[in-house]
């Protein structure tokens, strides 16, 4: 366990050090939603209408954007080689990345949803469960990343392939999470969207990171 | 007396045999020094000893237990050093070995592997600012900053100037004095004139039998 901290520790001062990357995902998220107004025009009823799935497709985009650099980077530089043969298991190593990806991607964008919300005049009612469910539903996309930002290593055009990996694998948490949203909007119970967007976080816990490790020790083979 | 062997090992890369029949044996304190030109699978072997890659034939043994049956095991109780370094420039030199050291569960003994490549100066510098030599000597600081039984050198001595030479030859006695055993592919003289050598040129198939 202590070597999964030590991990998490080394990879958010990385992270610190190098600055920029989370702020970019953020920029990317605020940007990307700000460009709906001025395309679909400023009709409140508009905007409040498609406010939750322009919110949840630009946050899973901004994820996206920062996995490619998950494993490629220790990859390069041979750390990740190094990681393999430490006496920590290879999956406790993912896990460790991906939760300092979490907590360098997914909490900075669920800090900046708030603003987008009241931005696309999103109605009060959804707003507490739009953070709710991207609280759930950003671990789930860093896990399932993972298995992506893994298997493109030692690809050239990664950064592509791994959206069309991905991107796919994305749509059950996308579902859940709008139409909780616009659930709420309509007066209905959210438990049973929630419910099923916790399972599918259960579900990717333990099995995200054993596939990705299992992924990283191929691309190590090569 | 421990040993850590290799028996009748056989290994594909691309469609193609690196070396086959190849059986090697190390006991604690001993060395073994790979040789044969390039492309006969010196780092292919190195990396199949540390686990990295899997044999197409044949086991590698720490006192008889197969590796690959506790690989966590047998990561604890070596340290590889490949071709890459694995300096992160905008960690400090003590912040790259610490973190390396932190993985394991023995006591580190940083500012005594800084001092042992004499760069105990570059502690405090982040690794952008360092040459190819001097992480050499970051990499080599790492295995010595937490103990471990057995040692993968990958080509040490790239980029190191004569007097880290000599510092590596005095650490590597000194490790296998306490019982660790040496394993290195190498062009330059390391200290290791007593070692066994293992000549990869002697494992290749020849053509009609591939």
């Amino acid at each position: 366990m202590s070597g999964f901290w030590t991990i998490v520790r080394r990879d958010l001062k990385l992270a610190q050090r190098q600055g920029m990357d989370s702020y970019m995902v953020v920029a990317f998220f605020v940007i990307a939603v700000v460009l709906f107004p001025f395309g679909v025009g400023p009709e409140a009823n508009i905007l409040a209408r498609i406010s939750s799935g322009v919110i949840w497709v630009a946050a899973l985009l901004a994820a996206m954007l920062s996995l490619e650099r998950l494993f490629q980077i220790d990859f390069e530089d041979g750390s990740l080689e190094l990681m393999a043969l430490q006496p920590v298991p290879l999956e406790v190593v993912v896990m460790a990345k991906i939760t300092a990806h979490w907590l360098t991607t997914g909490l900075p964008l669920l800090v900046a949803t708030p603003l987008l919300a009241v931005f696309m005049n999103l109605p009060y009612e959804g707003f507490w469960v739009l953070v709710l469910t991207l609280a759930i539903g950003t671990p789930s996309l860093s896990l399932i990343g993972a298995i992506g930002a893994a298997l493109i290593l030692g690809s050239r055009r990664g950064g592509v392939l791994l959206s069309l990996l991905i991107l796919p694998l994305y749509i059950p948490v996308l579902i859940f999470g709008v139409s909780a949203v616009d659930g709420a909007i309509s007066g209905l119970s959210v438990k049973a969207h929630l419910l099923i967007m916790a399972g599918l976080l259960v579900a990717a816990l333990p099995l995200c990171p054993w596939a990705g490790a299992g992924a990283i020790r191929q691309a190590l083979e090569t | 007396m421990v040993l850590f062997s290799g028996d009748n090992l056989r290994c594909f890369r691309g469609e193609r045999t690196v070396f086959a029949n190849l059986s090697f044996c190390c006991p604690g304190g001993g060395a073994l020094l790979l040789r044969g030109p390039n492309g006969t699978g010196k780092s292919t072997l190195l990396r199949l000893m540390a686990g990295l890659l899997k044999a197409e034939n044949g086991t590698i043994a720490w006192d008889g237990a197969d590796i690959a049956d506790e690989p966590e095991d047998h990561n604890g109780r070596l340290h590889y050093v490949g071709h890459a370094d694995a300096v992160k420039p905008v960690l400090t030199v003590t912040e790259n070995i610490s973190f390396w050291a932190a993985l394991r569960p023995q006591q580190a003994q940083i500012s005594d592997a800084l001092a042992a490549f004499g760069i105990d100066y570059l502690a405090d510098v982040p690794g952008r600012f360092l040459s190819a030599g001097q992480k050499r000597r970051v990499t080599l600081a790492r295995i010595i900053a937490s103990p471990a039984r057995i040692w993968l050198l990958d080509e040490p001595t790239t980029a190191l100037d004569a007097g880290a030479i000599v510092d590596l030859q005095r650490e590597i006695a000194r490790h296998r004095a306490n019982g660790g055993m040496v394993i290195a592919s190498t062009h330059a003289e390391i200290g290791l004139a007593d070692a066994e050598i293992l000549n990869l040129d002697a494992f290749q198939l020849t053509e009609q039998a591939a």
